[in-house]
């Protein structure tokens, strides 16, 4: 059964005079017909399906497009061009460490997190030790989120988001957090959600981690799709690729 | 719709705890402060217009208190409205959430602390003579548009303030200016009837007319002059709800 299908998926940026001017300056501008605004293709044409179940990886050097299509795929934008079709509910987790409040307790966010991510007061209260607990945190609770290490801030983030039960779920960039200790902990929740049905969406630079987990591959080079299919054989040309070995027009 | 709401009533539970907390973070006298702002401005305002306005006016210090209570819930909500989308911007571009939530939490504060005045304004009623009839049941209806008001300038203004920072000077001079012109401190008798009716076009003191008419002199306003409120209201707030639909998908590319 198909759980995720995107067709012909292209995201636009806008860039250019728009940002950071002022109303003086854009009604001057607007009146001198010396408004531009310039376009940034980010995803062109990306297609693929995704049956459930299924474990992709998305590779692709920086700037390849990555994190835009997974915000496309997780409904934070909509596709400039393009259809995206779900089936089941999404969990994304995305940049973790980011959207928390420096000024709020570990525990206040921990709450409004989880608010985020769709879960129930009811089982934020049941699952609130565990998480702590998970997360090693357990003797800064009331301290102020600001005060804690970048560390404890991703391993806090993980171990909220990695509580979801979704159809579809997203990581980005997330396996690698924390010291060695945790990275080995949050790997093997993260393989018990997988083993659990989800059809998951993996970005990651590391290739031994997409050869070792995913079954399927999408390469992805300044938003053009190069491959998607079979992970072991994508995985081999990027690798090739990323050696010299083989030349992008 | 219903739906909806409860799958992010938590969040939005969670929101407005948040904005509560950080407003009165590392205040000595915390949500005193709401209350203590608006009565000192009514002092300073007693004192120097009295002497004007005060003379031949009966209630003026009630006349003056339903003028600052709607005009400072009015500031209070719109301006904290204003920067509460790009606030959360770090949120709602990574989690797919509904953007009007980090609106209404702002609001809710507002009402709070207009709740808060609202009660010292009646004891203040009571001090200043002022008999209680049936129809104060009736100021329901200038609060209610006053909230769905607030709501409507704020989605407008917050939206507007992720495309132009200048928003926020521009809205600051403006409601200045409004404030001189909602006859807080005056009465706008003594203007041509063409004058008068200038000051209808402005929602704000359309709302402080209706207070002062119930509290003051216990009649109740014209029909068409609860349409009035309610078109004023309408209006807004369909503007403000059209906007954030439009540009749902697009704030993102402006942070």
């Amino acid at each position: 059964m198909e759980v995720l299908k995107l067709e012909n998926v292209s995201i636009r940026y806008m860039t250019g005079d728009f940002k950071d001017i002022g109303l003086k300056e854009y009604v001057v501008r607007r009146l001198k017909r010396n408004y531009h605004v310039s376009e940034f293709w980010a995803d062109r044409n990306i297609s693929f399906s995704l049956e459930q179940g299924d474990m992709l990886g998305i590779i692709g050097t920086n700037g390849a497009g990555k994190s835009t299509l997974l915000k496309a795929i997780s409904g934070i934008m909509e596709p400039t061009e393009g259809t995206v079709e779900r089936r089941g509910n999404i969990a994304a987790l995305l940049e973790l460490a980011s959207g928390f409040d420096g000024d709020l307790t570990v525990r206040e966010n921990t709450y409004l997190r989880g608010a985020m991510l769709g879960y129930t007061r009811k089982f934020m209260d049941k699952m609130y030790d565990q998480i702590i607990e998970f997360s090693g945190l357990e003797e800064f609770q009331d301290r102020q989120f600001k005060h804690l290490s970048s560390g404890m801030k991703s391993r806090l983030a993980f171990s909220i988001a990695s509580l979801v039960d979704p159809d579809i779920l997203i990581l980005d960039e997330v396996l690698s957090v924390g010291d060695g200790a945790f990275k080995k902990k949050s790997e093997a929740k993260m393989r018990e959600i997988i083993a659990g049905g989800a059809t998951t969406i993996l970005v990651s630079h590391s290739l031994a981690q997409v050869r070792e987990m995913c079954n399927k591959v999408l390469w992805l080079d300044k938003g053009r799709q190069i491959a998607f299919g079979d992970a072991e054989v994508i995985c081999d040309r990027y690798q090739q690729f990323l050696d010299g070995g083989i030349i992008l027009e | 719709m219903i739906q909806k709401l409860k799958k992010y009533q938590f969040l939005f539970e969670e929101l407005v705890k948040r904005d509560f907390k950080k407003k009165y973070k590392r205040t000595v006298l915390g949500m005193a402060w709401s209350l203590l702002s608006p009565l000192l401005t009514l002092l300073v305002m007693r004192l120097v217009f009295t002497r004007f306005f005060g003379a031949t006016m009966e209630h003026y210090t009630t006349y003056l208190f339903c003028g600052n209570l709607i005009f400072a819930c009015f500031s209070e909500s719109t301006a904290l409205g204003m920067t509460s989308l790009l606030e959360n911007a770090d949120i709602f571009s990574k989690v797919n959430v509904p953007k009007y939530l980090f609106l209404l939490s702002k609001n809710i504060q507002g009402l709070i602390n207009f709740g808060l005045t609202l009660c010292v304004f009646f004891l203040f009623c009571v001090l200043d003579g002022i008999t209680f009839t049936w129809k104060l049941i009736l100021l329901v209806y200038p609060v209610c548009c006053l909230i769905l008001l607030n709501i409507g300038v704020g989605l407008i203004l917050s939206a507007l303030f992720m495309f132009f920072r200048d928003i926020q000077y521009l809205w600051s001079v403006f409601t200045q200016l409004l404030m001189y012109m909602s006859a807080i401190f005056y009465t706008i008798d003594q203007y041509t009837y063409t004058v008068q009716c200038l000051f209808l076009l402005n929602p704000v003191y359309l709302f402080i007319r209706y207070f002062r008419k119930i509290v003051i002199d216990a009649t109740i306003p014209t029909v068409w002059f609860h349409l009035l409120m309610l078109a004023d209201v309408v209006i807004v707030l369909a503007l403000g709800c059209w906007m954030y639909k439009k540009y749902n998908h697009k704030f993102l590319y402006y942070i």
